[in-house]
């Protein structure tokens, strides 16, 4: 057996870094000598969260067609200023007319989603190459993680949660009172109801369904047997957090559609379908 | 039903070397181990190649089989096509001894730097009490066989070398996690966990996950919960008033 491997020696191979090889290390140039379709996986993530992106930015900016009575985009609500279409939450101030109100909260679900430990996976390893797939090499110099600011404040994800979670309530909210016709009468369900009903699960799905969220019911926790009613907390938040990734993907989608759905009738392009 | 495949094995050492190709039978029901152990006694009498167990249980047979860390004596040629050139490295992330023996003595030095189990005292009748749903998940971390390929294949030091001064790696975090969960043991980790051992530095990229040959859960069930508890720790000023105050012991 040899001694043990330098250290502090600098970067490194066998990316871009410093260029020549780490000591002692295998000579290897190529940057990976993976033969599948590792390129794929990061590929599908950034189209479909540019996409994502862009149609948000567009609706969140466009400060019009949010509102179908009685439903409320997603996008858009809660909706806080006396300038909002709809009567769906307190009009709590009277914001610059061009101001979307989209705007003023745009930054929980933002928050929650930028610090998200599935979304952090996704955008380093797609967006960042940091890394682009495993066992291949990326492209930067030097690398620290979360260690320092900006990164390190990724930490304050459980905050993010919280105020997600008052989110999801205030969508429940609109839900229940899609349960009401134009006139404001009760004991009305159309497809814009279900949509709004099914994107409010989703999204609650998404945020208890957190790492954040399945350490805080029970995971800090170290004797589970003297705390039974948070052990199966944790137990059943858990077989939710197996699939945080495949709820993060489905509440994105069904928040985009439940707004493109309203965006469909506030425009008169299409008609409720009404169940009764 | 046996073929010929083509193999490209990297052969050298630390002063040099490079991918050799050679042609060897494979036949049905074979992994890549038994081929690389047909290539030694036919061709290359002189190959370097470390193992032991030849069922998965070991960690001895860690090398990267075209591109991916795997245990050579758990990947099956029939996952290739006939026609398809396997390649087999040594593990890049360790200094190489000869071909595709690596020193892992790395990984042994972190492991010796983890603050040991220290249990709190014994009950009154002398014994230790804990129930198996408290042990649980620190037993996952247990069935570690301590291939390193976790270790090989984590980016933080595969692509830094200078990290591995300031970095333990994944197979360390999760000890750590076990440790901290651990119903009996009464040391604080956390500090140490973010200060000494680079929890920082994991971006839960979850490779090490994915390479794992046990199955073991690194970054779900080890990595990301011991990054709450340090968030507990040091950066949550809830946790922290409701620990000055006296509302939240440590359990
Ligand atoms: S999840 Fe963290 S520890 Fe695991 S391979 Fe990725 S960076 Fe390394
Ligand atoms: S955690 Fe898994 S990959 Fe890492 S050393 Fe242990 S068995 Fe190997
Ligand atoms: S919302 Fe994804 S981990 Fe918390
Ligand atoms: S030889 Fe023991 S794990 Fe492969």
């Amino acid at each position: 057996m040899t001694t043990t491997a330098p250290r502090g020696t600098g970067a490194v191979t066998p990316g871009r870094g410093s260029g020549g090889p780490a000591p002692r290390r295998a000579t290897i140039p190529a940057r990976t000598l993976r033969t599948d379709r590792w390129w794929l996986q990061p590929l599908l993530t950034v189209v479909a969260l540019l996409l994502f992106i862009v149609y948000a930015t567009f609706r969140a900016f466009q400060n019009a067609h949010y509102f179908a009575e009685p439903y409320i985009s997603p996008f858009y609500s809660p909706c806080i200023t006396t300038a909002c279409e709809g009567d769906t939450f307190p009009e709590l101030f009277t914001g610059p007319t061009w101001i979307s109100p989209a705007l003023y909260i745009l930054i929980f679900p933002l928050g929650i989603r930028l610090t998200c430990y599935y979304y952090r996976k996704a955008y380093y390893r797609s967006f960042w190459l940091s890394p682009p797939a495993c066992a291949v090499a990326e492209p930067h110099r030097r690398y620290t993680g979360e260690t320092r600011l900006p990164l390190l404040g990724q930490n304050i994800h459980r905050y993010a949660l919280y105020a997600a979670l008052v989110i999801n309530v205030i969508l429940f909210y609109d839900a229940v009172l899609a349960f009401r016709d134009e006139t404001g009468e009760w004991g009305h369900m159309g497809l814009g109801t279900l949509i709004l009903l099914v994107n409010a699960v989703l999204l609650f799905l998404y945020s208890v369904s957190c790492h954040s969220c399945r350490h805080i019911v029970g995971g800090r926790i170290n004797s589970f047997s003297r705390h039974p009613l948070r052990y199966k907390a944790w137990t059943q938040v858990s077989r939710l957090n197996a699939r945080h990734m495949q709820w993060a993907w489905a509440s994105l989608f069904s928040v985009a559609f439940a707004d493109f759905y309203v965006f469909l009738l506030a425009t008169d392009t299409i008609n409720d379908l009404r169940f009764f | 039903m046996s073929y010929d495949a083509t193999f490209r094995v990297w052969r050298g050492d630390a002063s040099g070397g490079g991918l050799q190709t050679y042609t060897v039978a494979v036949n049905e029901g074979e992994v890549v181990l038994d081929v690389i152990h047909r290539l030694q006694a036919t061709q290359a009498g002189d190959l370097a190649v470390r193992w032991n167990c030849k069922a998965g249980k070991c960690g001895s047979c860690s090398a990267e089989v075209n591109g991916r860390p795997r245990l050579m004596c758990m990947t099956r040629m029939s996952t290739f096509g006939e026609a398809e050139t396997v390649t087999v490295t040594p593990l890049r992330t360790f200094p190489v001894v000869r071909d595709l023996v690596t020193d892992v003595s790395y990984n042994y030095e972190q492991a010796a730097r983890i603050p040991a189990f220290a249990p709190r005292p014994r009950d009154k009748d002398g014994n230790h009490r804990m129930q198996q749903i408290d042990v649980e998940r620190s037993q996952e971390f247990r069935k570690c066989i301590e291939c390193w390929l976790c270790q090989d294949t984590c980016h933080v030091i595969r692509d830094h070398e200078e990290n591995k001064a300031v970095f333990s790696g994944p197979r360390f975090l999760i000890r750590l996690a076990e440790l901290d969960m651990h119903p009996l043991d009464v040391t604080d980790r956390r500090n140490a966990a973010q200060e000494k051992f680079g929890l920082g530095y994991c971006n839960i990229t979850k490779c090490c996950s994915e390479v794992c040959p046990e199955g073991i859960h690194l970054t779900d069930n080890g990595i990301i919960p011991l990054k709450e508890r340090v968030v507990d720790r040091r950066y949550d000023p809830l946790t922290w008033l409701g620990s000055k105050i006296g509302r939240r012991p440590k359990d």
